[in-house]
């Protein structure tokens, strides 16, 4: 029951939320319930996980591999906090960010509904089901962006629905074929199968396809480009709980394939990975030096940093995947952050173009601090939990002796520190630009206390990594035997 | 296009098509059927009814807003999953199963039913709102 609790607790809301859409200020103090209710749930879940690190539940008590399977462990486990900590930020953010039509307009449903989505596909262990979560996920955030119906965010829209639409036929093409090669869709049955008997052929087209869709919804390359032209039209709110969430759980889905299917033939699957994640942090980073819209750099760094993750699944060492893993979690802080203290800029200058603004650190020097730490983490400085997640990459990089993609990360975060610099220099220190014609609008405080939260949560992720990275680490230990997970998904199997 | 055929058909169409959906509705759990299409059928009866007699009048035969039905049929799906919770906390979504005897004929009454109401009332809701929506744009 516990595991199905992260999925009910948002379902449940949306319910309330609909019979109160009147009022607003019931819609806001029931969002920011929900999201502490699910927090709760997430930690109990994380901290009830057992000896074996595993929780599993069987919808409707049919067993596995016929019914529908929910499986926790360490992984599926942290970043279940981790999205429900980033909700908390992102949800009192845009309490105060939003404008109260969007707000009436279904902006707190559309949220719920889109946790549930992620939540449903962190926790379950079902292919078909994974596609059904992926389609909740994508629907509530198309309505999510077209929120508002700007000229500009319809047109993002389009570009956002095609590619995620030809992402979920490759998914449903990859489910199709597999279960005619396989007969079954429960993720460990088709692990044990796979470790058990010979290969059909076609799996292999199948894993292929996966990661094929999986690249569209985490935007690697080549497959990004619906991204930058989204990501930066709606409110900027939006974008920050996007960035948290929707890429992330592309590549926390990609981390669970590789380890249950993929790292079977790591001879071919190992190279594939690092060039798409040498070519993804590459061009991301590029393309974020080369704008001048706050948003923009923003938006061109999520991609490059999905390179990073990328990168410690190829690695899959004990260390890489807890820094892929680690990672993951930190962009989902440090990004949500940036965004955030950008929004701020934007309510307090009218803008988020670089070439526009300046002098935030001389009139809002609290603003520049609060945007400073997350953009320090982004570049990897410590202690911030930026500079960690690189170290324990490039540290398992060197460990593997993956020379070109290690150099090609430590070149990439050089790069990421200019852009984040640039910023800086344009926004913080130029001298203010008299010739622009800014609408400065009202700041409600939930802004702040958003912000302030989510630079909170991106400082204890450094500091206190001494003692969470032994999770991370075990997260890694699972994910590199995944013997375990099959077992506690199929008890009743006989193990040759 | 507002023709008296299409008035008297659809006035005779609402109610049929309303109990066969309800028909469609019941037999889903064996045989071809269930709530997805059964909620379609009783949207449809209201669609077409809009289009004789327009928007405004069909909907005030509706019982409540669209919106309403949605919100209901989800409640009734979360429901019936809980409904198996009473025989322990592992049994979310378990099917929990009665019948009602009438003479010779068994009425068998379940949680999946309950859930495929659920779907029924949310997709009918969904049909009706959107088209009407469409249709008071177009109009």
């Amino acid at each position: 029951m516990t595991l199905f609790l992260p999925i009910l607790i948002p379902l449940v809301s949306i319910i309330l939320l609909i019979a109160c859409r009147h009022r607003l200020k019931c819609q806001q103090w029931l969002s920011i319930s929900a999201v502490l209710a699910q927090l709760g749930t997430a930690f109990y879940i994380f901290f009830n996980l057992g000896e074996s690190g595993h929780l599993v539940a069987q919808a409707g008590s049919w067993p596995a591999p016929y019914g529908i399977t929910f499986v926790a462990d360490y992984t599926s486990a942290i970043l279940l906090i981790a999205v429900s900590l980033v909700s908390v930020a992102a949800i009192i953010y845009s309490i105060g960010f939003v404008d109260q039509v969007r707000q009436r307009g279904g902006l707190f449903v559309l949220f719920q509904g889109l946790l549930t989505g992620v939540y449903g596909s962190l926790l379950t262990g079902d292919i078909f089901n994974l596609y059904v979560w992926f389609e909740v996920m994508v629907i509530s955030s198309f309505v999510l962006i077209t929120l508002g119906a700007e000229k500009q965010q319809l047109r993002a829209s389009v570009k956002y629905l095609v590619m995620n639409l030809i992402g979920s036929m490759l998914f449903v093409a990859a489910i199709g074929l597999l279960y005619s090669q396989l007969g079954t869709l429960n993720m460990a049955d088709i692990a044990f199968k796979l470790r058990s008997e010979a290969i059909p052929p076609l799996v292999n087209s199948a894993i292929m396809l996966f990661f094929i869709a999986f690249g569209i919804k985490a935007a690697v390359f080549p497959f990004f480009f619906w991204l930058p032209a989204s990501y930066p039209t709606p409110p900027i709110a939006i974008t920050a709980f996007f960035g948290a969430t929707l890429t992330k759980v592309g590549v926390y889905v990609m981390l669970r394939f590789y380890s249950l299917f993929a790292q079977l033939d790591t001879a071919f699957w190992q190279p594939v990975i690092f060039v798409v994640a040498g070519l993804t942090m590459v061009f991301g980073v590029l393309m974020a030096a080369s704008s001048y819209d706050i948003r923009k750099i923003l938006s061109f760094h999520i991609i490059s940093q999905i390179g990073y993750m990328l990168m410690g699944i190829g690695l899959f060492s004990v260390i890489g995947l807890a820094g892929a893993i680690f990672f993951i979690v930190h962009n989902m802080f440090s990004k949500t952050a940036t965004f955030m203290a950008g929004g701020l800029i934007y309510l307090y200058k009218g803008t988020y173009d670089l070439k526009k603004l300046g002098w935030v650190y001389k009139t809002k020097p609290f603003l520049a601090f609060l945007f400073l730490i997350p953009a320090l983490s982004l570049a990897g400085i410590p202690p911030t939990p930026g500079f960690f997640g690189k170290f324990f990459l490039l540290y398992a990089g060197f460990e593997g002796a993956h020379w070109t993609i290690t150099i090609v990360a430590l070149v990439v975060s050089i790069l990421t520190l200019f852009s984040m610099v640039k910023i800086w220099n344009e926004a913080m220190w130029k001298p203010e630009v008299e010739s622009a014609n800014l609408s400065v609008k009202s700041v409600r405080p939930a802004a702040w206390v958003g912000t302030v939260i989510a630079v909170v949560f991106t400082l204890l992720l450094g500091l206190t990594v001494g003692f969470t990275y032994d999770y991370f680490a075990q997260a890694g230990q699972q994910l590199i035997d995944p013997m375990n997970y099959i077992k506690a998904v199929l008890p009743d199997l006989i193990v040759k | 296009m507002k023709t008296e055929i299409l008035k008297i058909a659809a006035a005779h169409l609402k109610p049929f098509l309303l109990v066969l959906s309800l028909v469609v509705l019941y037999r889903g759990h064996n045989e071809p059927g269930g709530g997805f299409i059964a909620g379609l059928m009783a949207g449809m009866a209201y669609v077409i009814y809009a289009g004789a007699f327009g928007v405004n009048q069909a909907k005030q035969l509706l019982l409540a807003k669209p919106l309403f039905f949605m919100g209901l049929g989800i409640t009734l799906a979360i429901f019936s999953g809980t409904i198996g919770l009473m025989n322990g906390a592992d049994n979310f979504l378990t099917g929990v199963w009665t019948s009602i005897s009438f003479g010779n004929y068994d009425l068998k009454l379940g949680t999946p039913l309950l859930f495929d109401l659920g779907v029924y009332f949310t997709v009918a809701g969904m049909l009706v709102k959107v088209i009407f929506s469409v249709m008071e744009e177009d109009a």
